[in-house]
């Protein structure tokens, strides 16, 4: 199942290589050319393009070694002046060595397949549905990034933690931390479940604190991790600094260009309504209607949020979980849910988040989704909402039916599939969509609403120049109402089990 | 959403292999179409925005005509009335979205992203609308039905005849819908290349799910329109006539009275339906004929490109345009074409079955794409659309057939720029061949594995002999070829298999071969014309199969037979 789907994806992701992508293609290609033609010193200080290398080392050796094999394809990608160079050569070398880096992440699938219970919903439907996952080919294949290697190393890491291998589960975890950054949002999961169920004893004693184990064990952990940061960042060494200010930009704003649907959208939103209701108390006169589409934003009536509050608004809230799962018994699934729970809080409240972050949360819960009832519900809502919230990515107008058909098919196959495996009743099923409420169920059909009001109402009506951010403010702020009922459903769900 | 848990596995199946077919179909629009950048002439996508551009400026009378507005060497229309109807309706709406996209004279090789959305949204829309429910119609309503008087029928005989173990029923209708609708000729020719075929098939499609069911008259105006909207389904006219003609003949215990209605009957909806669609251009002769005269245009020669037909491939040996001249060589061409029509229709006319019906289109259509005078590498479609609704019956076989029609217009898409897209559609094609014939050999098996156990059955038939040490070499050969004799049918089923890899394997290595070779400077035309000689072999071959298969069907009783019942 998991040689026929993967087959069957890499074809559709070989006919969309002629599809738009956006301006990460240039990253990525400008990254290639300085991996490729700058000595190791220079990679982190380069500037002739806008796209400086903002990915920790790891990632940088990564794009060196793709550099060689472009050498065969076309050399002009390779040339640092070749600012926005899309030869078809190009165009074809960057989106093939997406789709052939992505067999990690298929490994990655099989990995987690086989550390889960044996049954069909392992061997039929979770591979399908981690390996069609529409939102890794929305963002990877049209829009562009190296996201499938990533999720790869995150899965490959998981399922080391589902067999016990904590050791070679920090390993990874490191090596993907190593890669892309991002994924610190996902830390506080792992550090909890390793130092409680691989460093300390079944039960907690004062005792144990001092206990051989933990020093041995904090000891290895530590190593590991000790060792491939060094490893990654050793040849850099005297230019750390430099490199952790290209790594953390703080000076990009509240929310990216179109606002993630998160709580600060939310907030926005709010902000927006505010002001419009009562002019008079604008004091900035800065916060006008086309805000939301430049980077700094300033708010017109609600106070302006500094990325201080940010992060410790979502430290508060991450640790709550995070103390249940160390009181919890040892049960890897629980650290699954916790994982989901820290990328999920991360992602509504942190500073400058990207909506493609989302998927950090979709990948490990669809696993999840396969073996419980309650994770399939809010796995369906999220996924089904987090894949809708990445279109206005995707906004050529030659895209429209790709988008909505891959959304379409893997909603569609997720629903059809999760409801056979949990066998919902089928006396009360008539009026929802499986494993739905009624009011879920209204809300998530209100996406199509949105969807028509975006391309086709929004201009009918002929708003488009009064009111060009209406559209995006609109779906992100629908979005977020979603992500914030399923984030909160699924905080108490953990904290109640 | 309602009634989801009432819907069984089948059509969600269905349903899924459609919202696959259509994202492929959207996939593939993204990628160029024939003529892009290529100045002055472009391609087939610049001629069909040039009708629009003529058919929504110009009167409807000039439209075939040859005038300072509509010079007919660009590009001049060259389909029949619906065609140019069709652009019409298509051209305002284009000229509403953006009146660059029609405007005369100016708008001549307008190029443009939001251009490019608008042709290809309205070939998807026609796919919509026609060949996609066609398709699904075609498979739950005839081959369904059949399936289901075909499995009550083996109950009844289960008892009496032992079953083989390799007998294959029809197979899985719902399979086959996502595999007719996944076809990549189809998807690359309308979607890729640009053209409207889909419509013209979808409405033919139509047709002879009407003849199935007996409703003559509808078939008759449906098969008039798919006629008229291009001229080449002309390729599937025989059948359809010898068919109905059939039907007219009084059964036992009819008068002949009522077969001269039904005749009548039939002559009249095609007159009315011609009338109908030809208004503006009937009641004016020379106009009437420079429009007939448009559809056929005799001087062009007898093949354009390199086309995988007997004409082509023989030039390699010997050069026909030296020896003949045009209008020798259109004689040439009408007389082999008829001969090679002549057994499956006379078949068809004399001994008619509905099942015969589609077997009959197959071969009247390869026979004139083998034989026939001005064929494109495009008029493949003609015959691979009934060899999809055949699929059901003979999988393998069928299959084989598509696979060599997509890989027989090779040159056509290296030309268009469409490889990767190629690659992507037929890889996914094999590959859901591959899983549906796995899937419902384990249903007929009850086994967990599907192509693997019908090889082992294979096996056991031909090679599994009582082994003992007592035999010699030669004697065991022996054996083995007794058993082979035994079981002819397995032999067979093993040979088509081992064939259809190897050709496969062929078409792959040669593909790939015209991709990395630079062929030598004497010879450009080397691997297409290698591609479309190798593909002319199966096609002869696939002719000769087809021609058997239908001739050895026997006649359908069913008809006479109610009658009967009936009067006594």
């Amino acid at each position: 199942m998991i040689i026929a789907t993967t087959l069957l994806t890499s074809c559709v992701k070989l006919l969309l290589i002629p599809a738009y992508k956006s301006t990460d293609f240039e990253v990525h290609r400008n990254w290639l050319a300085i991996t490729h033609s700058l000595p190791i010193e220079k990679w982190y200080y380069e500037d002739t393009s806008e796209w400086t290398l903002d990915y920790p080392p790891l990632f940088a050796w990564f794009e060196y070694v793709l550099s060689h094999f472009a050498t065969y394809f076309d050399k002009g990608m390779l040339k640092i002046e070749n600012i926005n160079y899309d030869s078809d050569m190009t165009i074809l070398f960057q989106r093939l060595s997406v789709i052939l880096t992505d067999f990690l992440y298929i490994y990655g699938v099989h990995r987690v397949c086989n550390a889960l219970p044996k049954g069909w919903n392992r061997e039929m439907v979770l591979p399908v549905l981690l390996i069609t996952n529409c939102g890794l080919i929305m963002v990877d294949h049209i829009h562009f990034q190296y996201n499938g290697i990533m999720y790869g190393i995150l899965l490959i890491s998981i399922s080391d933690i589902l067999n016990g291998q904590h050791k070679w589960s920090a390993f990874w975890f490191t090596i993907l931390l190593n890669m892309k950054h991002i994924y610190l949002y996902l830390a506080p999961a792992y550090f909890i479940y390793l130092l409680r169920h691989y460093c300390l004893n079944k039960t907690l004693s004062f005792q144990s604190l001092f206990s051989q184990k933990l020093v041995k064990n904090l000891c290895e952990l530590g190593a590991i991790v000790l060792g491939v940061f060094t490893a990654s960042f050793l040849p850099f060494i005297y230019h750390i600094p430099q490199v952790l200010t290209r790594l953390f930009p703080f000076k990009r704003g509240l929310s990216h260009a179109y606002w993630a649907p998160n709580f600060w959208a939310l907030y926005n939103t709010i902000d927006k309504g505010l002001s419009i209701l009562n002019p008079k108390n604008i004091s900035n006169n800065r916060a006008s209607m086309t805000g939301g589409l430049v980077k700094e934003y300033s708010h017109a009536v609600l106070p302006t949020i500094s990325p201080i509050i940010t992060i410790s608004l979502t430290i508060a809230l991450t640790l709550p979980p995070m103390i249940k799962l160390f009181i919890l018994n040892k049960e890897p699934y629980d650290f699954l849910r916790c994982l989901v729970l820290s990328g999920l809080t991360s992602f509504l409240f942190g500073w400058h988040v990207h909506e493609k972050a989302i998927l950090m949360v979709i990948i490990p819960l669809c696993i999840l989704s396969v073996l419980n009832q309650k994770d399939a519900k809010i796995f369906l809502i999220l996924s089904t909402l987090g894949h809708y919230s990445l279109f206005p990515l995707l906004y050529p107008a030659s895209l429209t039916f790709v988008k909505v058909l891959v959304l379409l098919l893997y909603a569609c196959y997720a629903f059809y599939s999760l409801q056979k495996i949990h066998q919902v009743n089928k006396s009360n099923c008539s009026y929802t969509l499986p494993l739905l409420h009624f009011i879920e169920t209204v809300y998530l059909l209100g996406l199509v609403a949105v969807f028509l009001y975006e391309n086709l109402i929004h201009k009918l009506l002929g708003f488009e120049k009064k009111f060009p951010f209406l559209p995006l403010m609109f779906t992100s702020f629908y979005c977020s109402l979603g992500v914030i009922y399923c984030w909160a459903k699924y905080y108490l769900y953990f904290l109640k089990k | 959403m309602l009634m989801y848990c009432k819907i069984s596995s089948e059509i969600w199946l269905v349903f899924f292999g459609t919202l696959v077919a259509i994202l492929l179909r959207c996939c593939t629009m993204l990628h160029s179409y024939s003529g892009q950048g290529t100045p002055p002439m472009y391609g087939d996508y610049e001629a069909q925005r040039h009708w629009m551009e003529i058919t929504t400026n110009l009167p409807i009378r000039e439209w075939y005509q040859n005038s300072s507005n509509n010079n007919l060497e660009y590009w001049g229309l060259d389909y029949p009335p619906l065609t140019a109807y069709h652009m019409f309706i298509c051209g305002k709406i284009a000229g509403f979205i953006n009146a660059n996209f029609t405007d005369l004279y100016q708008s001549r090789g307008h190029e443009s992203e939001s251009h490019k959305l608008f042709m290809r949204t309205t070939v998807l829309l026609g796919d919509l609308v026609f060949y996609i429910p066609a398709v699904i119609l075609y498979y739950y309503f005839c081959v369904r039905l059949e399936k289901k008087r075909e499995d009550s029928a083996t109950m009844r005989t289960r008892k009496k005849s032992k079953k083989s173990v390799l007998d294959l029923k029809i197979f899985e209708p719902s399979l086959s819908v996502v595999l007719g609708l996944l076809y990549p000729g189809i998807i690359l020719i309308d979607h890729g290349h640009f053209q409207y075929n889909s419509i013209s098939l979808g409405l033919f499609i139509y047709a002879v799910i009407a003849i199935l069911y007996k409703r003559h008259i509808v078939a008759t105006v449906l098969f008039c329109l798919a006629l008229n909207y291009k001229q080449m389904e002309l390729y599937h006219s025989l059948p359809f006539f010898f068919y109905l003609l059939s039907t007219c003949v009084p059964k036992p215990g009819q008068t002949t009275l009522s077969g001269l209605v039904s005749l009548i009957k039939i002559g009249l909806t095609v007159l009315i339906t011609f009338t109908i669609i030809w208004l503006p251009w009937v009641f004016d002769p020379n106009n009437f004929l420079q429009v007939l005269h448009r559809q056929f245009p005799l001087a062009r020669g007898v093949f354009e490109d390199k086309v995988s037909n007997v004409w082509c491939s023989l030039n390699v040996l010997f050069k026909f345009k030296t020896v003949f001249n045009n209008h020798q060589m259109m004689r040439v061409c009408l007389f082999s074409t008829l001969s090679a029509i002549l057994p499956s229709n006379v078949d068809l006319f004399l001994r008619p079955s509905r099942k015969k019906f589609v077997l009959a289109l197959i071969n009247t259509s390869l026979a004139f794409f083998l034989f026939s005078y001005q064929v494109h590498e495009k008029s493949i479609l003609l015959v691979a659309v009934p060899v999809l609704l055949y699929f059901p019956y003979a999988p393998f076989a069928c299959f084989w057939f598509l696979f060599v029609s997509v890989f027989s217009m090779t040159p056509l898409i290296v030309k268009d720029r469409l490889i990767i897209a190629f690659v992507a559609l037929v890889t996914f094609y094999i590959v859901s061949f591959r899983i549906s014939i796995e899937h419902s050999f384990k249903n007929t098996f009850n086994s967990n594995e599907g192509l693997l156990e019908y090889y082992r059955r294979l096996g056991v038939l031909l090679f599994n002999i009582e082994l003992s040490k007592k035999y010699k070499f030669s004697t065991m050969l022996m054996l083995i070829y007794n058993k082979m004799l035994q079981n002819r049918h397995a032999l067979y089923a093993l040979m088509l298999h081992v064939t259809i890899i190897v050709s496969l394997f062929n078409c792959i290595i040669l593909f790939c071969m015209s991709l990395v070779w630079q062929p030598p400077k004497r010879y450009p035309d080397l691997f297409p014309l290698i591609i479309s000689a190798y593909s002319c072999m199966h096609f002869v071959g696939f002719f000769i199969y087809f021609n058997v298969r239908q001739l050895s069907l026997p006649q359908e009783f069913e008809d006479i037979r109610n009658v009967k019942v009936k009067s006594s």
